[in-house]
């Protein structure tokens, strides 16, 4: 099934020529409304006319989740503020996370490729979808629930967490299909499991699997313990949200929405557009979102992409699974994390120094996060209840700025390595390719 | 009669004692007392020793979160009671206790170490009470 076969299956020249089209108007709305823009493309003397077709994308600079900062929260906003009509950010320590906003069209335009998206899981106005992704900032829920309504499907929108009522709707509802991120997947399987639910009473028949990387082992056994087919959806809130890419029935790498995402693949080291099949990071133009678009925009998401034809009839673009990161950057249980916000986290705090180290694994499917940091001798106490006390206080100071839960280890002065280049902050220890 | 304790952080880690007490050994350190705080992943070790600046000072130099604390030392007969007697002196004045550790000796003696947060206070209601201390 495809939601829209006219764009999803466009000759390939048709296509490179509305990109070329949607690209003209999307520089010339940039240049003439984001001062931002403006200046970075006088600085390279260019002009809107000097963008024609596709093939000029390449002489744009790029943008980076820097320039998104430096910008906060919306001064690369191309539309006043009375056209917008949502907005949701990353996490992030104060003024530092990442802003995106939504124009009504955009909105409809994210249903849109989220509808396409469902459509390849072989969703229809007949399923029942349980969107178990967390609803907030955070992209996930909203954006698959407008695309499911879209659709038309019925959508439980029971947002993340609260494992028992989700399993119990799964149940009474007779939900066919669940959306969330792969970790909480394999989690609600053992826990179907311990609570002795008896599978063949479950109607689920396809799982969205998204928001942080995982692997063939795991989607068996995800498959094995929920009883559905699992497919993989990947987006950042940056570029839209989840519905950036997906995987349809084959299997064969995530279809990207190239009509309203261009994709391009360079070296991360000299930002050189690499050609097709070759490991690079993944870049985005997003030529038809109004309130943010984004310019050559560096996901840092390392990447390949495929442009023979799937088997399924499409014509979009295929990218794997990412392979990794060009940068620092965490995520776990979907959450996005930076090395830098522990430190900015210890450095506001008078009793710790930014010596620290992140500690990654996975138990039972569900990431953990130990943040193993050092006693600074004037501040060692020789009383239990002062060092607990220490270690609560930078355990809750890391939640609230992280939305994220992480267990604080105390640790001997001068254990973590320093080295006089980059230091060594993370040890990851999640077993994925 | 200050006590002058000396307080290590440790991580509880196998062997990270060992090395402890190896560098107190080679450095002609003795240890008179000592008691091991826990928890699950850290420990707070007190150690009273015959030269606590020597041994702050070689702790210091090896990389551990060492730091001074002033405890006093209370002897008494080892006898029921006697422990007893001495807590009632410093409940009735007052003095509260954050922690404490004993030990025996082979006269007939055993000493309690105690840290509060008025340590000369302690001292001073304890002599009142012809109480016995440890000499530094």
């Amino acid at each position: 099934m495809i939601w829209n076969e006219h764009h999803e299956c466009m000759e390939r020249q048709q296509l490179t020529e509305l990109q070329g089209q949607r690209l003209r108007d999307m520089v010339e709305r940039i240049y003439f409304n984001v001062p931002f823009y403006r200046n970075r493309l006088q600085e390279m003397g260019i002009e809107p006319g000097d963008i024609r077709s596709i093939e000029d994308l390449q002489k744009l600079p790029f943008t980076t989740k820097q320039d998104l900062r430096d910008n906060y929260p919306f001064g690369l906003f191309a539309v006043p503020q009375h056209d917008v009509v949502r907005l949701h950010a990353s996490s992030g320590t104060t003024g530092k996370s990442t802003v995106v906003g939504y124009t009504h069209n955009d909105i409809m335009m994210w249903a849109e490729v989220v509808a396409r998206s469902l459509t390849m899981a072989g969703i229809t106005r007949n399923d029942i979808v349980q969107v178990a992704y967390g609803y907030g900032l955070f992209t996930g829920g909203l954006g698959v629930h407008y695309g499911a309504e879209k659709i038309g499907a019925s959508v439980i929108p029971i947002s993340g967490g609260n494992t028992k009522k989700q399993l119990q709707l799964l149940e009474d509802f007779g939900s066919t299909a669940i959306a969330c991120t792969p970790s909480y997947a394999a989690y609600l399987g053992e826990a179907l499991v311990e609570e002795k639910i008896d599978r063949s009473k479950l109607k689920l028949r396809a799982g969205i699997f998204g928001a942080e990387p995982w692997t063939e082992e795991m989607r068996t056994q995800i498959q094995h313990l929920l009883g559905l087919k699992a497919y993989d959806i990947y987006g950042l809130s940056e570029v839209i949200g989840p519905g950036v890419s997906m995987e349809c029935a084959c299997q064969k790498g995530m279809h990207i929405f190239e009509d309203h995402f261009i994709p391009e693949i360079i070296d991360p080291e000299t930002c050189e557009v690499l050609p097709y099949g070759t490991l690079g990071e993944l870049v985005f133009t997003t030529v038809t979102k109004e309130a943010m678009p984004l310019m050559r925009y560096r996901t840092r998401d390392l990447t390949r992409l495929h442009f023979e034809q799937c088997d399924c009839g499409r014509t979009l673009v295929r990218m794997e699974k990412c392979v990794g990161r060009s940068d620092d950057m965490l995520i776990i249980r979907g959450v996005n994390l930076f090395p830098s916000q522990v430190e900015s986290v210890l450095l506001e705090m008078s009793e710790t120094r930014p010596h620290y180290l992140l500690v990654v694994d996975r138990e039972n499917n569900l990431d953990t996060l130990e943040i193993q940091v050092e006693v600074e001798e004037q501040f060692f106490s020789d009383e239990v209840k002062e060092l607990e006390g220490l270690r609560k206080r930078i355990q809750s100071n890391l939640a609230s700025t992280l939305g994220l839960h992480a267990a604080v280890r105390l640790v001997e002065p001068g254990t973590i390595e320093r080295s006089m280049g980059k230091a060594q902050r993370v040890v990851d220890k999640r077993k994925l390719k | 009669m200050i006590i002058r304790q000396l307080s290590v952080f440790l991580e509880n880690r196998a062997g990270r004692l060992t090395e402890l007490t190896g560098i107190l050994a080679d450095n002609g350190i003795n240890i008179s007392a000592f008691s091991i705080a826990d928890t699950t992943d850290f420990g707070v070790l007190r150690v009273i020793t015959s030269n606590p600046e020597l041994a702050e000072k070689v702790l210091k130099e090896q990389g551990f979160a060492v730091k001074i604390t002033d405890v006093i030392g209370i002897i008494m007969h080892n006898k029921p009671g006697a422990l007893h007697h001495a807590l009632q002196i410093l409940t009735d004045n007052g003095i509260s206790i954050e922690y404490m550790y004993a030990f025996t000796s082979a006269e007939g003696q055993a000493t309690a170490v105690i840290r509060t947060d008025t340590p000369k206070k302690a001292i001073e209601v304890l002599q009142l009470h012809e109480m016995e201390l440890l000499k530094a």
